[in-house]
């Protein structure tokens, strides 16, 4: 069953597309859910690669 | 032996967990005795969010939608702060995960923020490609938690 902005359906009353983005910064993935053209569906999953990272430094007299 | 000027690692792992407090300035009015609550909002693609962002309460544009609660969720630190060589890192330990939402404006940004601080005090912003959710979830995965690849890092 998947969640539905019409409640839950049964997956295979619904057409599910699927993608992927993949750079320097994260892997997501999507998938949406359509029901005759109309989108009822859509998650997103985002990995993230990058952190934020800070340098300590010491000075020098 | 030689003396080498740096910053100690063990410094660096302070940092995370409030050890050193060198000015009255600016310490938050609450216990450390027990860690503080931290959680993530996210934020649409108009926002400014940056180096500059100071506050969860100073930042704008944050998302709304179908069981979205503003301020965001909780986020899980159950792995304490930790070094690897030079490298401190702090990763939080389960996904951030926003569950059957419908976020019909496009959101690109995530800040990371101290919710026990008065202050809410920013920690980090996190961005990535812009997304919409329909009746679905949203999650942001987490990284190893190295010095490699671990979320917050201090080198």
């Amino acid at each position: 069953m998947i969640t539905t902005t019409k409640g839950d359906m049964d997956e295979s009353l619904l057409e599910k597309r699927e993608g992927t983005i993949d750079n320097d910064n994260e892997t997501t993935t999507w998938v949406e859910y359509w029901l005759e053209g109309e989108l009822v569906h859509r998650s997103a999953h985002v990995q993230l690669k990058r952190a934020v990272v800070s340098f300590g430094e010491t000075a020098e007299f | 032996m030689a003396n080498t000027q740096c910053m100690t690692n063990s410094f660096k792992v302070d940092l995370f967990n409030a050890v050193h407090a060198f000015n009255a300035t600016g310490i938050p009015a609450h216990t450390l005795a027990t860690a503080d609550v931290f959680k993530a909002a996210l934020y649409t693609a108009a926002s400014s969010l940056g180096t500059t962002t100071t506050s969860y309460t100073s930042a704008t544009t944050e998302v709304s939608g179908t069981n979205y609660v503003a301020g965001g969720v909780t986020v899980t630190f159950g792995t304490a702060p930790s070094n690897t060589t030079t490298t401190a890192f702090l990763t939080p330990s389960a996904s951030i995960t926003y569950t059957n939402v419908t976020l019909s404006t496009s959101f690109d940004a995530m800040l990371l923020y101290n919710n026990t601080n008065s202050g809410k005090n920013a920690v980090a912003v996190f961005t990535f490609t812009a997304q919409t959710v329909t009746a679905g979830t949203f999650s942001l995965t987490m990284p190893t938690n190295d010095a490699t690849t671990g979320l917050l890092r201090i080198a």
